[in-house]
């Protein structure tokens, strides 16, 4: 996993409430075998129409847009499946951060384990984000704080361990392997 | 000090490495379900590394999101419509095979939906942890399970040490007292439940049903209601295991047996909720007052009782697009509306008294003109239990299409999807845009209101007519 402290980059919006994994990433790209190349599909029903041309008014198709590393969307973003083709698809893109008031669980998950940062912020924060797309933003993941360039600032929440992996750039496989020894010693307490 | 609730014992018997201010616990995996779509990456994962997989006899193989529900193309008897699917389903048998993970292969006769076969198997059961890369997993809370979905990196860790880092979630409890009224199903319940606290309510919460009208559900109906706690954001829907729940499970080919199976039923006793357990949460409802529900927008939460009308928020744009992609208006009222496609199948209603449900209707009535009827049982098992009863005649005689066992139109993965712009009456859990095909529209129901609308060709109050 890259190692993360900074991202500083405008943002992009898409305002919807429930962004569903299903709209970032349609099932019918889920038969790849691989975590690569997704990107062209990140939002592909929103984003073409029904001759695989861009949609205008979507604002990944914006040229304002083009290089943006933070995503802002409407609260609870990532609801519904558990597909990590969302993450890796955002990730593909371009995306290193995914901001919001809510995030759903499993995406958020997925998000850290592939180092997109999910970062939930208070209401008044997420209004004034929504409202102003392409704003500079930048987000210190040591000190957990996100601020918009000559504007407000604000902290969010990050699971201290995955704040750890991320500014070390590691992945937590290799720490749940180091615990061999309890997982050994838990596995014949129960006699597996 | 307050008493536990059936969340934290499971927890506890489960914490290989309690959880610090800098570390989530270590939690170990007593049941890992797998299938093709989420689990190549982590395979390879396993090969990148060079890791051996740590209890390959704890993971359970199947084949169902992907595959045909047409026998010549699940048999091979042609190519699969889709290449790409084709290659990921072999990808998996082979990962299977060179893993030794068990495999559930397209001839086995117990193949199926994983969250159909887990508990149809005896392999689910009270007091387990259980993890699978589907969000659904939350079905077999239904038993007493800790059970939730997971991405294809956990995936990978459980492969490798068949644990998972975990920061120990919120707890909220939902109490449904009273009784269900006639023609109103676990559906209807989980439906009218997500309606009310929202499809984000349950972020971050592990739920516990609890209450009259829940003792008084089979399994089938409680794997109903578990199975769409997701559908609230919840990371699982918990039913403390009752008699009900070891009548299911007694001879299952999984389940324990002989004096094993009394020590299990004694452990498995101890399973619920304290009686001073404290909940971050809790929500009462009153089952008596839920009617048939039905969905009208674009996701779960957005649900009305069959007589209600489309509720009108002006001045909300998200709401009115939603409504635009589904071809409706507010305030209008769905008893009547035309449809063209029913699906009845999925991890929610896909199991044998789902498919009874939908027979009852189809004895007295064929499938309208126009309409395509798909009837997809969750399981081989669930396939041959049903057409031991007749019920594959019952549907074939009214013009519905019996099909294989799998996933089918709940996610359309495998090439079943329904035509944009059509309106399909369906028994699966989401009706997100363009789920069942592009532009596709679902409305989420019973199996009972879904063959209803496949007789007449439009919605219609079950409460009516049956």
């Amino acid at each position: 996993m890259q190692q993360k402290s900074r991202i500083q980059s405008k943002t992009v919006v898409i305002a919807a409430s429930n962004i569903d994994t299903d709209q970032l990433m349609p099932a019918r790209f889920l038969t790849t075998t691989t975590r690569h190349g997704l990107g062209q599909h990140l939002f592909a029903d929103w984003r073409y129409d029904a001759n695989g041309q861009p949609i205008a008014s979507f604002a990944l198709n914006d040229p304002a847009s083009k290089g943006a590393k933070i995503l802002v969307a409407g609260p609870n973003i990532g609801c519904g499946s558990s597909r990590e083709h969302a993450p890796w698809g955002l990730l593909d893109y371009g995306f290193e951060a995914v901001v919001s008031s809510q995030i759903a669980d499993i995406f958020k998950n997925n998000c850290l384990k592939n180092g997109l940062l999910p970062v939930v912020v208070d209401e008044a924060t997420h209004q004034t984000l929504l409202h102003s797309p392409g704003a500079e933003v930048v987000i210190d993941v040591a000190h957990r704080t996100l601020s918009i360039v000559g504007g407000p600032s604000t902290t969010f929440a990050l699971e201290p361990f995955a704040q750890y992996c991320l500014l070390n750039g590691i992945d937590e496989a290799g720490y749940l392997l180091s615990k061999a020894d309890a997982i050994r010693a838990y596995e014949q307490r129960m006699g597996l | 000090m307050s008493g536990l609730t059936l969340f934290e014992k499971i927890w506890a018997s489960h914490e290989v490495v309690a959880e610090t201010p800098s570390t989530p616990a270590v939690l170990y995996i007593d049941l890992h379900l797998t299938h093709e779509v989420t689990t190549p990456q982590a395979f390879t994962f396993l090969r990148e590394r060079g890791l051996p997989m740590r209890q390959p006899q704890l993971t359970f193989g199947t084949l169902d999101h992907s595959t045909p529900t047409l026998a010549d193309e699940l048999y091979g008897r042609v190519p699969m419509k889709h290449p790409q699917a084709q290659r990921q389903v072999e990808q998996f048998v082979k990962n299977c095979a060179e893993f030794n993970v068990p495999l559930l292969d397209v001839q086995h006769p117990n193949r199926g939906i994983v969250h159909v076969i887990g508990p149809e198997l005896g392999l689910t059961q009270p007091g387990k942890t259980i993890v699978c890369g589907d969000s659904h997993t939350s079905t077999h809370g239904a038993f007493g399970a800790l059970a939730f979905g997971i991405g294809t990196t956990e995936v990978g860790h459980v492969l490798a040490t068949q644990c998972l880092l975990q920061r120990k979630p919120k707890t909220m409890l939902i109490q449904v007292d009273g009784h269900l009224q006639p023609h109103v199903t676990a559906k209807d319940l989980i439906l009218a439940i997500i309606r009310q606290i929202g499809i984000g309510g349950g972020t971050g919460s592990v739920i516990e049903y609890r209450g009259e009208a829940i003792r008084r559900l089979t399994m089938d109906e409680r794997m109903t209601v578990c199975n769409m706690s997701i559908e609230a954001g919840a990371r699982a829907g918990l039913i403390a295991p009752d008699d009900c729940t070891f009548a299911y499970l007694k001879d299952r080919e999984h389940a324990p047996r002989g004096a094993a199976w009394d020590a299990a039923v004694a452990r498995w006793q101890r399973l619920y909720s304290d009686e001073d357990a404290v909940f971050d949460r809790t929500v009462t409802i009153d089952a008596s007052a839920i009617e048939p529900m039905i969905t009208y927008g674009t996701n779960p939460e957005m649900s009305v009782a069959i007589n209600e009308r489309i509720p009108t928020k002006t001045g909300d744009a998200i709401f009115e697009q939603s409504l635009a992609y589904m071809g409706f208006k507010p305030g209008q009222s769905l008893i009547g509306q035309p449809i063209q496609h029913v699906f009845i199948g999925s991890c929610t209603n896909g199991r044998l008294s789902d498919l009874e449900a939908a027979a009852a209707v189809f004895k007295t009535k064929s499938v309208a003109k126009g309409v395509t009827v798909l009837v997809v049982p969750g399981s081989a098992q669930v396939k041959r239990a049903a057409e031991a009863l007749g019920l594959d005649a019952v549907f074939k005689a009214a013009g519905a299409q019996w099909r294989e066992a799998g996933c089918s139109m709940c996610l359309g993965m495998n090439g079943d999807t329904v035509p944009a712009q059509q309106w399909c009456v369906s028994t699966s859990n989401r009706n997100f845009e363009g789920r069942q095909g592009k532009g596709a529209r679902t409305l989420l129901a019973s199996p009972t209101m879904a063959a209803l609308a496949a007789v007449h060709g439009q919605l219609m109050d079950p409460r009516g007519v049956l």
